[in-house]
C-alpha cells in the first residue's frame, strides 16, 4: 500500500527526523495562502503515487505566493505522467506547499526487504538525488548496503559507519546515526515495505533534512493499523482496481480487448502469456485467488464487464479442490444478470468439469468451452477475430 | 523412494479447528495421508473427525509421533506456529498460510538456519508424493505416481504442469510448490538438492516467475551439481512493467528479474525451457530425450498409444 510524501514525512517527522516546514492544498487558494505562510519563495510538488515527479513537471521552485497559485492551478486536474506511472499517468488532486531549503549536499537512504538474505537492508549512497538508479547501474561501488540482524536490530556502530561512508563528519555524524536508527525504528513499528529518504540533504545551515520521502506499506501487515485505510487516496488507483480490491481480487487493468477471469496469480500470467502468443492482447489481469469461489468468480464477472475496452473474455479456471460445476454456476450467475452478450470461453479443470461444461452449454450464454489451455486461448483470438 | 513426504510420514494439521484447516484436513486424508493429530490452542482434549486435537505441537508429538506439521493458522499467528513447529523439531513443516506480514518472516527465517525443520512456504500449495502422501491444497487426482520431481512458484499455474506431465504418461515423484512470498523456506535449491539424491527422480519440471533472483541462482546450481535433466517455464513473459513506488528494489536486483533474463540464464545452465505455457510437458520430455532417459521412451510410447486411439 502506497501513500503520498506528505504522509510519509509526517511519519518520518514522528520519529524525531527533521522536515521541511509545509502544507497539504486542495485548491489554488490554498497553495496561495501556504505560499504566503512560507514567506513567498517555496516548493509546490504534486502529490501523486510514483516517483518521477520532478523530471515530469511536478515539482517547481516559485517566488511569490500568486506564482504559487497560478502553478497550482496549472496542477490541479493535469494528469502527471512519470517514467514510475505508466503511460496513463495519475492525476494531481492534492499539492504539498514546502519552505525553499538552501541545500549544501544530498544523500540516498533507505529500508526495504532484500529476498536474497531474507533480510532487512539499509541502502545509502552519498550520490542522492534523481538518479540514484542510473548510480546503481553505473557505479555499485558508490552504494552502500547493510544488512540489518532482526534480533540485535540496527546498532549504532553500524549506522555510524554507513554515516562515515556517506562523507559525514563531527556532530554531523552522530545526527545521522539517530537518524539512522529512527529510520530502523519507524520501518519496523510501520510495517513499510519500503521507507526511502531521497534526498536527505544537508542544509546550508548545517542540518540533516529529508527532503523527499517515500513510503510503501506491507500490504499483509495493513490489518494490524487501523489508521492505514484511511491514509488511501483512493483518486490514485484505477476505479476498477478499488472494487477489485474489495473484494480481495487482484486486477490489473491493460490495454487490449480480451477480459481475463483466472485463479492464481501464476496461471493468470500463463494466461496473458499465451493469448499473447495466440495473437491476443489481454484487457486486464485477474486472479480472483487460488481456491477461487462461486461468489468471487461472478463479482469478478463484473468487474471485467464494466471496461467498456473489453470485446471477449476468457475463463481459465483450474479448479483443484473448488468443484468446475460451482464455478459454472458463478459465471452464469453473473453473465445473466448483467445481460452480457459477449463472446465467452471457458477453459475449466478439475473436479465435476463434464457437469460444469455441461450447465455452460446449455446456459443461453455466447459460451464456447476449450479442451485446454491453448485450444481455448485460440478460440476466444478467433471469435474476436 | 520420494522427497519429503512418503506413506509413513505422520501428519499434525495446525489450525485444524478452522474452515479450511478442517476441510483439507479431510481432503487429504481422503487421499491417504496419515492425519495423527491436531493443534488449536484452547481446544485440546477433543476429537474432530476422529483426529484428536491438543493445545500445543509438543503434546501432540507426545501421543502421535507426528513427524509433519500442515499449517492453516491465519496470518497474525502463522508465523508463531512455524516457529512451534521448529521448535518441537518436526522434520517438515508446510506452511498453507497466504498473507503473513514480512516482518515476522525475517526472525522466523533466522531461526530456522540450523534447525532440524525444513519449512516449506508461506502461501504455497503444498506438498505431494502422488499414492503416498498429501499435504496441502492442490487436487490429489491430476497427480500420478512416476519419477519427475516438479518444484515451483506458483500454485495453480503447477497444477497446471502437472496435469500436462500426467497426460504424457510422465508421473512425478514428488511435488513441491515452495510458495510465492517473498520470505519462503526452502527455495529451488533446496529442492533440487534433494530431487538430485533421490533414486527414484530421473528428471525436474521446475515452475518460475518473474521478480526477485531465485531462478538465476537455481540456473547457476543446475548448472553446477544437477546430474539429472531439467525442464522449466518462466510465466510472465508478457506481463507489463509493475508500478512502483521508489528506487530500492530497483537498486537490489539492478534491473534483474525479468522473464527473458531468467529464461536466457536457464538456458545458458543446460535448462529446457518450455517458451509457452501450453507445452510444459513437451519440453520435460524434450529434456528426458536428451539424456536417453526410459521414462522419457514409455512417455512417449503411451503418447503415441493414445494418438492410435
Amino acid at each position: 500500500m502506497n501513500i503520498h510524501e506528505y504522509q510519509a514525512k509526517e511519519i518520518l517527522n514522528s520519529y524525531g527526523i527533521p522536515i521541511p516546514r509545509g502544507r497539504v492544498a486542495l485548491t489554488s487558494d490554498q497553495v496561495e495562502r501556504a505560499a504566503k505562510m512560507m514567506g513567498g519563495r517555496c516548493v509546490v510538488k504534486a502529490q501523486i503515487y510514483a516517483g518521477g515527479r520532478g523530471k515530469a513537471g511536478g515539482v517547481k521552485l516559485v517566488h511569490y505566493p500568486e506564482q504559487a497559485q497560478e502553478y497550482g492551478k496549472e496542477l490541479f486536474g493535469r494528469t502527471l505522467v512519470t517514467n514510475q506511472t505508466g503511460p496513463e499517468g495519475l492525476k494531481v488532486r492534492r499539492i504539498l506547499v514546502e519552505e525553499a531549503v538552501e541545500i549544501a549536499r544530498e544523500f540516498y537512504l533507505s529500508i526495504t526487504l532484500d529476498r536474497e538474505s531474507s533480510r532487512y537492508i539499509l541502502i545509502a549512497s552519498a550520490e542522492g538525488g534523481m538518479d540514484i538508479e542510473e548510480v546503481a547501474n553505473k557505479s555499485p561501488e558508490k552504494i552502500h548496503t547493510l544488512q540489518i540482524d532482526p534480533f540485535t536490530g540496527l546498532r549504532p556502530y553500524q549506522a555510524r559507519k554507513v554515516a562515515l561512508s556517506l562523507g559525514l563528519t563531527g556532530s554531523i555524524c552522530e545526527d545521522c546515526v539517530e537518524l539512522l536508527m529512527n529510520l530502523y525504528r519507524a520501518s519496523q513499528e510501520k510495517d513499510c515495505a519500503l521507507i526511502e529518504i531521497n534526498p536527505l540533504v544537508v542544509t546550508k545551515a548545517g542540518w540533516l533534512m529529508a527532503m523527499d520521502a517515500k513510503i510503501t506499506f506491507d500490504d499483509n501487515a495493513v490489518y494490524r493499523h487501523r489508521e492505514y485505510p484511511d491514509m488511501m487516496d483512493y483518486s490514485q488507483l484505477d476505479p476498477l482496481e478499488i472494487t477489485a480490491g474489495k473484494y480481495d481480487l487482484a486486477y490489473i487493468k491493460l490495454h487490449g480487448s480480451i477480459g481475463c477471469l483466472v485463479n492464481g496469480a501464476g496461471l493468470a500470467m500463463a494466461t496473458l502469456d499465451v493469448l499473447k502468443e495466440c495473437g491476443g492482447e489481454p484487457a486486464n489481469f485477474l486472479d480472483v485467488g487460488g481456491g477461487a469461489t462461486r461468489e468471487k468468480v461472478a463479482e469478478a464477472f463484473r468487474i471485467i464487464l464494466q471496461d467498456h475496452d473489453v470485446k471477449g473474455i476468457f475463463v481459465n479456471i483450474f479448479g483443484g479442490i473448488m468443484r468446475c460445476d460451482v464455478i459454472a454456476h458463478g459465471i452464469i450467475e453473473a453473465a445473466s444478470e448483467v445481460n452480457c452478450t459477449l463472446p465467452i470461453v471457458v477453459r475449466m479443470d478439475g473436479s465435476e468439469v463434464e457437469v460444469g461444461k455441461k450447465l455452460l452449454q446449455e446456459s443461453g450464454l455466447n459460451v464456447q468451452v476449450g479442451e485446454n489451455l491453448g485450444d481455448a486461448a485460440a478460440r476466444i483470438v478467433k471469435m474476436l477475430g | 523412494m520420494s522427497i519429503l513426504l512418503n506413506k509413513h510420514s505422520r501428519i499434525l494439521v495446525q489450525g485444524i479447528t478452522g474452515r479450511s484447516g478442517l476441510f483439507h484436513t479431510q481432503q487429504c486424508r481422503e487421499y491417504g495421508a496419515n492425519i495423527v493429530a491436531g493443534v488449536t490452542p484452547g481446544k485440546g482434549g477433543i476429537h474432530i473427525e476422529g483426529i484428536p486435537v491438543f493445545n500445543t505441537v509438543a503434546e501432540a508429538i507426545r501421543y502421535t509421533d507426528a513427524n509433519v506439521s500442515m499449517i492453516f493458522v491465519p496470518p497474525p499467528g502463522a508465523a508463531d506456529a512455524i516457529l512451534e513447529a521448529a521448535d518441537a523439531d518436526m522434520d517438515l513443516a508446510v506452511c498453507i498460510t497466504e498473507g503473513i506480514p514480512m516482518r515476522d518472516m525475517v526472525p522466523v527465517k533466522a531461526l530456522l538456519q540450523g534447525s532440524k525443520t525444513r519449512l516449506v512456504g508461506p502461501n504455497c500449495p503444498g506438498v505431494i508424493t502422488p499414492g503416498e502422501c498429501k499435504v496441502g491444497i492442490m487436487p490429489g487426482h491430476i497427480h500420478k505416481k512416476g519419477r519427475i520431481g516438479v518444484v515451483s512458484r506458483s500454485g495453480t499455474l503447477t497444477y497446471e504442469a502437472v496435469k500436462q506431465l500426467t497426460d504424457m504418461g510422465l508421473g512425478q515423484s514428488t511435488c513441491v510448490g515452495i510458495g510465492g512470498d517473498p520470505i519462503i523456506g526452502m527455495n529451488f535449491i533446496d529442492v533440487l538438492t534433494l530431487f538430485n539424491q533421490d533414486p527414484d527422480t530421473e528428471g525436474v519440471f521446475m515452475i518460475g516467475e518473474i521478480g526477485g533472483g531465485a531462478e538465476e541462482a537455481a540456473a547457476a546450481w543446475i548448472s553446477d551439481n544437477m546430474k539429472k535433466p531439467v525442464a522449466a517455464f518462466i510465466a510472465g513473459v508478457t506481463a507489463p512493467p509493475g508500478k512502483r513506488m521508489g528506487h530500492a528494489g530497483a537498486i537490489i536486483t539492478g534491473g534483474k528479474g525479468k522473464a527473458e533474463d531468467k529464461i536466457r540464464t536457464l538456458q545458458e545452465c543446460g535448462v529446457v525451457v518450455s517458451t509457452s505455457p501450453t507445452r510444459m510437458g513437451e519440453a520435460m520430455l524434450e529434456a528426458l530425450a536428451a539424456v536417453g532417459r526410459p521414462a522419457a521412451k514409455s512417455a512417449a510410447r503411451a503418447s503415441a498409444k493414445r494418438t492410435k486411439k
